[in-house]
């Protein structure tokens, strides 16, 4: 019989809805990250430097995109005879077809899948945060502290505190009690989503759980543990982690990359991160071309300017545009004189030429402001901009746009631009 | 395909100078993020050639390296896959490979155990995109015994390093001489040949029994009024990078519009080893004109109609020009290159001066490798 010691199971079925137009067609795990990376990128190599080499994906929500990056796990090594990467979606059964209801419910659907590696532990990760973290490490823990469940923490500012899910601990590590987005925080150690079960703990939980509508880790399964008096550590955490739920953490997460020796570092030969390759070829930079402070892509041609900005693979700056302060995915084409700035445009988008992208007051968005703000322009994947046009800030554009899309030329401050058929 | 693969990248060339003292010619980095065998290799992956030998000598281990999978080229099938044969020991052979058709011989079992009716030879040292089906269409149209490919080299060439056909006007060849002092033909074998696989073995056995080793030499030039060898014409981009300054001269062509769209952009992709390596990071300070740059590198300095390959990182204040830096090398603060080549894995030190003045100048320092 197969047995693994650990295997892991990544939830990516989420839609990341506060990213907005950039998950209109992708789950949240599979939108680009620093250039050429995808944000599940980070848990799998995570994985596989931590030397697990089974894990399960969950997907659910709009997954092509997923599986197409993830495919049959190559570029993580986790092509494997034995365990290796597997998608999981939801799947229908003779009784009670159901898509995943909670994270919880998402594990209980799998656990057929669990069993056939008859694990001693199980991981379960998120597919949206970037860190770098070695769950070996952790799993030591777990098993010095006898733990049925160990939670990682990490410490955050106090003020910030009631944002989180936060655990209250004894000195030796040992969870007394949680408290979900507290007023007043009796604990700055947030729960970052990661966690160790022994596994016969969580299949009895799951099993005991499984008609609670939505099942979730957070709300019904670690709560329904710590009442049975089991064993809840937190493992702390102090290294670099980043949630890049919204705009504003994900366009800020990107640009930390530039620093000149940035927190999170991808330079390092050590803990590497590995992806699906877009691109092998090198970049040009035509004669007119300059690049200072940026991340730039293999086979992209600069013949523009380009300023503290990520730029994916395959990205195409005419001459003479100038982009500040942005994020261009790959395949996407800036036409010549335009200027661009604090703009985060999605994959194989087309702009015309001489567009200017990001000007104006900042008036929030008057669809979505809690989306769209920290005063950036937004676009989505295949979309086409126009030639001539002027964007304002906290905006955000999806689909094929036309220049009578554009009254006097102009889309305003806090204006959202959705053609039929696309999702806000 | 109805063809097996051979590719010849066994030789060392004293015209790469010191560059061949760590790897073999089919080993060398081009246009940032290649070597010179992903040319060939790829180029039978998308022809559908789908077994493939590389036969290799001379300084193999950074060969063996780069090839320690087949899956970047997609040879890790059922059928098929790549193969590596450097000289092995038998009970009646223990000679090195003593030539091209010395080889081929040394490895005959290998052919005679494939069964595809075609054998595609080509070397490591090509660059150049090619779908092999239409020469083997042309070669079964010719009804010809081989099929040469030649390029019509401008004539600035130095032809002493090429074997120079003359072909009538059918196409066939009616003669051939290998690295001529002087020539009137501009059509230069590139190396590449097509031939039936059961004639291939004839051919080598025969050459085995006469203790004759050379494939130019002892099968095309000596046969070639008896077997119907015929030329077939490459059109498009191809250089042998098999000297220092054609080396130079190869990756400078890849700075040309019409050049990287042929190679980098046009359908099929040109594949290689993935490194796994992060973009590529420019640094206040950082100022690149007409340049290519591979991924992995950091740049802090200004550089300019250069190729920068793989993991290079440049210091502040330096200045690098007309220049070629290969992978893996650490360019401290306010070094001034121009007109060079570096040698991979090197730290040049700081305030260092190092100008090509007539011709391009090798660089090699041999510190002891700066890791970031």
């Amino acid at each position: 019989m197969i047995k693994k010691e650990m295997i892991a199971m990544l939830l990516a079925g989420g839609q990341g809805s506060r990213l907005g137009v950039l998950t209109a067609k992708v789950a949240k795990p599979a939108v680009a990250f620093g250039g050429k990376y995808r944000i599940i990128d980070f848990p799998l190599s995570n994985c596989i430097n931590s030397g697990i080499d089974t894990v399960g994906v969950l997907t659910q929500y709009q997954p092509l995109r997923l599986n197409t990056h993830i495919g049959i796990g190559m570029p993580w090594d986790l092509d494997r005879n034995n365990g290796g990467v597997t998608i999981l979606s939801p799947y229908e059964k003779s009784i009670g077809s159901d898509w995943y209801s909670g994270t919880a419910n998402a594990i209980y659907q799998n656990i057929d899948y669990i069993d056939t590696y008859n694990p001693d532990y199980v991981l379960i990760l998120s597919g949206d945060h970037i860190y770098k973290m070695d769950y070996e490490v952790m799993l030591d823990y777990h098993k010095e502290n006898n733990a049925a469940v160990t939670i990682a923490c990490m410490p955050v500012p106090w003020e910030e505190a009631s944002r989180f899910g936060v655990v209250i601990t004894d000195e030796n590590g040992q969870i007394n009690e949680f408290e979900e987005k507290p007023e007043k925080p009796r604990s700055n150690l947030a729960s970052m989503g990661i966690y160790i079960f022994t596994w016969k703990v969580l299949r009895e939980a799951l099993i005991k759980m499984r008609d609670v509508p939505g099942c979730d880790f957070g709300k019904h399964i670690l709560p329904e543990c710590l009442g049975n008096g089991e064993r809840l550590f937190a493992y702390e955490y102090n290294g670099y982690w980043k949630d890049v739920g919204t705009l504003g953490s994900y366009w800020e997460a990107n640009m930390e990359l530039i620093d000149i020796i940035p927190e999170f570092n991808l330079y390092e030969e050590f803990w590497k991160i590995y992806t699906k390759s877009d691109a092998v070829p090198p970049l040009y930079v035509s004669e007119e071309g300059f690049i200072e402070r940026s991340l730039v892509c293999g086979n992209s041609s600069i013949e523009g300017t380009v300023l503290n900005s990520v730029l994916g693979a395959g990205v195409t700056v005419g001459k003479g545009a100038v982009v500040r302060d942005s994020i261009i995915m790959k395949n996407t084409v800036i036409g010549e004189g335009c200027t661009i700035d604090k703009a985060i445009i999605a994959e194989e988008v087309e702009i015309g030429a001489n567009c200017v992208l990001g000007e104006g007051e900042a008036i929030p968005n008057k669809v979505n402001p809690k989306v769209y703000s920290f005063g950036l322009v937004t676009i989505g994947e295949n979309s086409v901009i126009p030639p001539g046009v002027r964007i304002g800030l906290n905006t955000a554009i999806s689909g094929i746009t036309k220049a009578e899309d554009y009254p006097d030329g102009v889309l305003a401050s806090g204006e959202t631009l959705i053609k039929a058929g696309e999702r806000a | 395909m109805r063809a097996i693969g051979l590719i010849l990248a066994g030789g060392n060339n004293h015209r790469m100078r010191e560059l061949s003292t760590k790897r073999a010619i089919a080993a060398m980095p081009v246009a940032g993020s290649y070597r010179s065998i992903d040319f060939s290799l790829s180029n039978m992956s998308n022809s559908h050639v789908q077994k493939v030998a590389v036969l290799t000598q001379y300084n193999s281990r950074s060969l063996n390296e780069h090839l320690s999978s087949s899956k970047w080229w997609d040879f890790g099938r059922k059928q098929g896959g790549l193969y590596i044969f450097t000289p092995t020991v038998t009970a009646d052979n223990n000679f090195w490979y003593r030539g091209t058709a010395d080889c081929i011989y040394q490895n005959l079992d290998w052919l005679k155990q494939s069964h595809e009716p075609y054998v595609v030879i080509a070397s490591g040292d090509g660059i150049y995109k090619m779908d092999y089906n239409k020469v083997l269409e042309y070669h079964i149209e010719k009804k010809a015994d081989i099929t040469v490919i030649c390029k019509e080299m401008p004539e600035d060439t130095d032809f002493s390093r090429f074997g120079v056909v003359k072909a009538d006007e059918n196409g066939r060849l009616i003669d051939m001489e290998e690295k001529p002092m002087a020539t009137d033909s501009r059509l230069v074998s590139c190396g590449i040949y097509i031939i039936r696989r059961r004639q291939l073995i004839e051919l080598i056995e025969k050459c085995a029994e006469e203790d004759r080793y050379d494939f130019v030499r002892d099968i095309l030039i000596r046969y070639k009024n008896i077997k119907k060898i015929f030329t077939y014409k490459m059109e498009s981009y191809w250089n042998s990078i098999a000297s220092v300054d054609a080396y130079y001269q190869t990756n400078m062509d890849f700075l040309k519009p019409e050049v990287r769209k042929h190679f980098l952009k046009e359908y099929p992709d040109i594949y290689s080893k993935v490194l796994d390596l992060p973009p590529a990071k420019y640094n206040a300070g950082s100022n690149v004109k007409n340049s290519l740059v591979a991924s992995g590198c950091i740049i802090n300095g200004a550089v300019e109609n250069s190729v920068l390959f793989k993991k290079v990182f440049v210091g502040n204040n330096c200045v690098i020009k007309n220049s070629i830096i290969l992978n893996d090398v650490y360019l401290g603060d306010n070094t001034y290159i121009e007109n060079c080549i570096v040698e991979s894995r090197d730290t040049i030190r700081a305030n260092s001066r190092y100008v090509g003045e007539d011709s391009v100048k090798v660089v090699i320092e041999k510190n002891e490798r700066y890791i970031m």
